[in-house]
């Protein structure tokens, strides 16, 4: 089964001069799509079985990068997430009880299936949400993995994690995840409930569901019992009926801001435990010391790195004045050579927009951006014509009133402001409702320390970006939620502590 | 090999202006004042942009995950066996040995005629007459390894005298060591001045003169800050090519230090629009490395770089590798290194 979506490349800059060779034109390298079974329709994981919505209702789910319809997924109704609530709290007690080494084998063995069917969950995931195969296949399945392992190690060593002697699970965990990084938030969110004894109803999004859907089967694979993890699929509605219902113990969401204080609402005045790991505004701060070649390739991978579509992407880049320009054209040179276009071909860098809503939502604002005078500069390229694509695109000339500096854009469009002192930096990085990420460019170590001090963001990359690590505590500051994921930290969401 | 640019191409970023902020466009010496003395010298060479080792080699890493297939595995083959410096540079070398590197360089592969000939025979000083003889006619330069390869320690006068001796018997391009003890002991002053030297005694007596290839030995050069500083230093002080090493020592060329020099060559082209080479040396032994570096010169100096005038490989056993990936290309069949000739 072959799909032709035109590989179009950024043109690699520097073939555009009148060099005395010829372009090095790479040929297409599209991943095979055979490696992945996508079956015509899918029901409601539950139980440790599929099963079609109550009330039959499903919906579709597209490639972004060709609108075609890759299956058809069931819709859960409010009654169809009881009865995955039930499972789940008919599954708890057995879970709960078995010992921390007997949950860790479990975890450990679907850590080892997931890298045993890395190549097809890259090429599933990449087929779903649109973004290139390269970052599934070299950033998200590592880490899915890797996580999984991390807290399997876990799973028998909850009595040593600091939280007391005999620290309990909370019970039935609600987890709703975005569609930037399905199986990647997935992982985030059931290795840590799993390892501490919670039980799970989980509902992906609903532009990208494929991926749960097939680590459901992974956790029959595994031998998981049932009703331990049980998936939801659906838009809103059901994410509502799933964090309102009655029977859950604690709520973990990823997700927009909006949606996430509306979650905040509903759990407010009840038992439920919330994290809320919401939107960002995430500052790069290039200092004019800094390794520029390094920074260049860490802007680069702040905001572009998955098409932007990054909670904690570095989305507003502050640049020292004194190197603005030579950085400003560094970038541009870089960008130049970015390759856009077929996500599954090994050579792309930037795949398509998750879907039709979101690349609205990244016109308008950068509508905006034009309308309130900022520069706007996108390198020469063609984009593919179906699908939803987006150039990437930096816009000078920004200010702090700008709504382009304030708003979460989550999209491949980079803000540039300036600073003349460290203390302006600061003040401007923090100038923000959000704080979930920043980076700090300089050689200079003790600078280093004194701005990961001042700066408000849950994790702060030096002379680097958008690093993710398991045993590394993620999570924000404002709007941008509370709790923290991964690491030692991310036991005590799902513990009674 | 063609002299060097007399008209600079156009700066290769799409609409974005030439040159960093300060920095005349014009060839000539902007860096005149840079090269006063030894103090404005070290303060240059310590004010450009320090390197960070983590996203260096994490940029190398990522751009050999590239994959390049059938057409463009085509071009890149034949474009590195063009590129190549094929090198015997052993103490055991005879005049045999180097008339059969010859006769190998001229036509890679019997079996096929269409194979490219290799850009340069690269040997020690006494061999260049005979590699000379050899190339007669085949428009393949002769390279030599001069100024007391590979250690370089030998007081200036001698490694002048290799230098003329090989220029003298024939080499079209030379391939010096810079001093990297004073380079270590922060004498950039003397190395620049080396430097100079040594290409004052490229000079032919009809006023011509063999490219100049500098070698850093990036091994012992230790830090990429250093690589970059000497980078710098040898193209101020007027080096054709930059290359990474002698093939001598445990590192040799890598693709972050190569990554770093292709960076050095496009900001000194966007600075002074002098077009400097680079030449990789050193351990790059199959057509898969050979690609990789390939694929570090086009994202990173860009294509403009892409051509046997500015991009080198200094190997001995790569083209072997690049023949027998030529005929499977070709044939669909790999035959294995009894298909190719041993030198």
């Amino acid at each position: 089964m072959t799909r032709e979506t035109p590989q179009v490349t950024g043109g690699t800059g520097a073939a555009a001069g009148t060099g005395p060779a010829k372009a090095f034109a790479y040929a297409p390298a599209p991943e095979s799509r055979a490696i992945v079974d996508i079956a015509p329709s899918y029901g409601l994981f539950v139980d440790g079985e599929f099963r079609d919505a109550s009330d039959g209702k499903v919906f579709k789910t597209v490639s972004p990068a060709s609108e075609e319809v890759l299956s058809e997924v069931a819709q859960a109704s409010a009654e169809d997430v009881d009865t995955a609530v039930r499972a789940a709290r008919a599954a708890h007690a057995e879970w709960a009880a078995l010992p921390g080494a007997e949950r860790a084998k479990y975890l450990f063995r679907i850590a080892r299936i997931v890298q045993e069917r890395a190549r097809e969950l890259a090429v599933l995931e990449t087929l779903d949400n649109g973004k290139p195969i390269r970052e599934t296949r070299d950033a998200d399945l590592p880490l899915i993995a890797a996580h999984f392992f991390y807290y399997a190690g876990w799973a028998d060593k909850l009595p040593h994690a600091g939280f007391g002697p005999d620290p309990r699970p909370l019970g039935v965990a609600a987890q709703v995840i975005p569609w930037n990084f399905p199986l990647l938030m997935l992982a985030w969110k059931i290795a840590p409930a799993l390892a501490t004894g919670n039980t799970v109803v989980l509902k992906p999004a609903e532009t990208t569901p494929l991926s749960a859907l097939f680590f459901a089967d992974i956790c029959r694979q595994a031998g998981l019992p049932r009703g331990v993890v049980n998936i939801v699929t659906g838009a809103g509605p059901t994410g509502a009926a799933l964090v309102a219902h009655p029977d859950v113990d604690k709520v973990a969401f990823t997700g927009s801001t909006a949606v996430g204080k509306e979650i905040a609402r509903t759990v407010a005045g009840t038992r439920k435990r919330l994290t809320l790991e919401l939107g960002g505004k995430g500052a790069n701060i290039v200092f004019d010391d800094a390794p520029i070649d390094q920074a260049v390739e860490g802007i680069v991978n702040g905001i572009y790195f998955n098409g932007g579509q990054v909670c904690c992407a570095g989305s507003r880049l502050l640049v020292q004045e004194s190197v603005q320009d030579e950085l400003l054209d560094a970038l541009k040179r870089r960008l130049a050579t970015l390759r856009i276009g077929d996500p599954l071909d090994k050579n792309t860098d930037v795949g398509a927009i998750n879907s039709a809503e979101q690349l609205a939502r990244i016109t308008e604002l950068t509508r905006a951006g034009e309308a309130e005078g900022a520069e706007r500069w996108s390198p020469a390229c063609e984009l593919p014509s179906t699908g939803y694509w987006f150039a990437p695109t930096v816009f000078t000339n920004v200010t702090q009133a700008h709504r382009i500096a304030r708003e979460e854009i989550f999209g491949p469009v980079l803000s540039v402001l300036t600073f003349r002192t460290p203390d302006e930096a600061v003040a401007k990085a923090n100038n923000t409702p959000y704080g979930l990420s920043a980076g700090v460019w300089t050689e200079k170590g003790s600078r280093i320390l004194k701005m990961a001090q001042q700066l408000r963001a849950g994790v702060i990359w030096s002379n680097t970006f958008n690093k993710f690590d398991p045993t590394s505590p993620f999570g924000g500051y404002q709007e941008s939620g509370f709790g923290r994921e991964g690491g030692r930290h991310g036991l005590e969401a799902y513990l009674d502590v | 090999m063609s002299s060097a640019p007399s008209t600079p191409a156009p700066a290769p970023s799409a609409g974005a202006p030439a040159t960093p902020s300060g920095a005349p466009a014009a060839t000539g010496s902007p860096f005149a004042d840079v090269t006063a003395s030894d103090a404005a010298l070290r303060r240059y060479l310590h004010g450009l942009p320090g390197v960070d080792a983590v996203g260096l080699e994490a940029r190398a890493a990522a751009l050999g995950t590239r994959s390049i297939k059938t057409t463009a595995k085509a071009y890149a083959i034949d474009l590195a066996i063009s590129m190549i410096d094929l090198t015997t540079l052993e103490g055991a070398d005879t005049p045999g040995k180097v008339r059969s590197l010859c006769a190998k360089g001229i036509s890679p592969d019997p079996t096929d005629r269409t194979a490219p000939k290799v850009a340069a025979i690269c040997v020690y000083p006494d061999m260049v007459a005979t590699a000379r003889e050899a190339l007669a006619g085949s428009g393949i330069h002769v390279a030599s390894v001069a100024t007391a390869f590979p250690a370089g320690r030998t007081a200036l006068p001698v490694k002048l005298a290799d230098t003329r001796d090989a220029v003298a018997a024939g080499a079209d391009e030379i391939d010096m060591v810079i001093d990297r003890g004073a380079f270590l002991a922060g004498r950039y002053m003397a190395v620049f001045e080396e430097i100079r030297a040594v290409r004052e005694a490229c000079v032919r007596p009809d006023g011509s003169a063999a490219h100049l290839k500098v070698i850093f030995e990036n091994g012992e050069l230790s830090t990429y800050d250093n690589i970059r500083r000497a980078s710098w230093l040898a193209m101020l002080a007027g080096a054709d090519f930059i290359k990474t090493s002698t093939g001598k020592v445990a590192v040799n060329a890598t693709p972050p230090n190569t990554l770093l020099m292709l960076e050095a060559v496009r900001d000194f082209r966007a600075a002074t629009g002098t077009q400097i080479g680079v030449k990789p040396a050193g351990g790059i032994r199959t057509s898969k490395d050979a690609i990789k570096y390939l694929v570090l010169v086009n994202e990173t100096a860009g294509a403009n770089w892409l051509s046997p005038d500015w991009f080198r490989f200094g190997a001995s056993s790569l083209l072997n590798d690049l023949l027998m990936q030529r005929q499977k290309l070709s044939t669909g069949r790999y035959s294995g290194p009894d298909y190719v000739t041993v030198d």
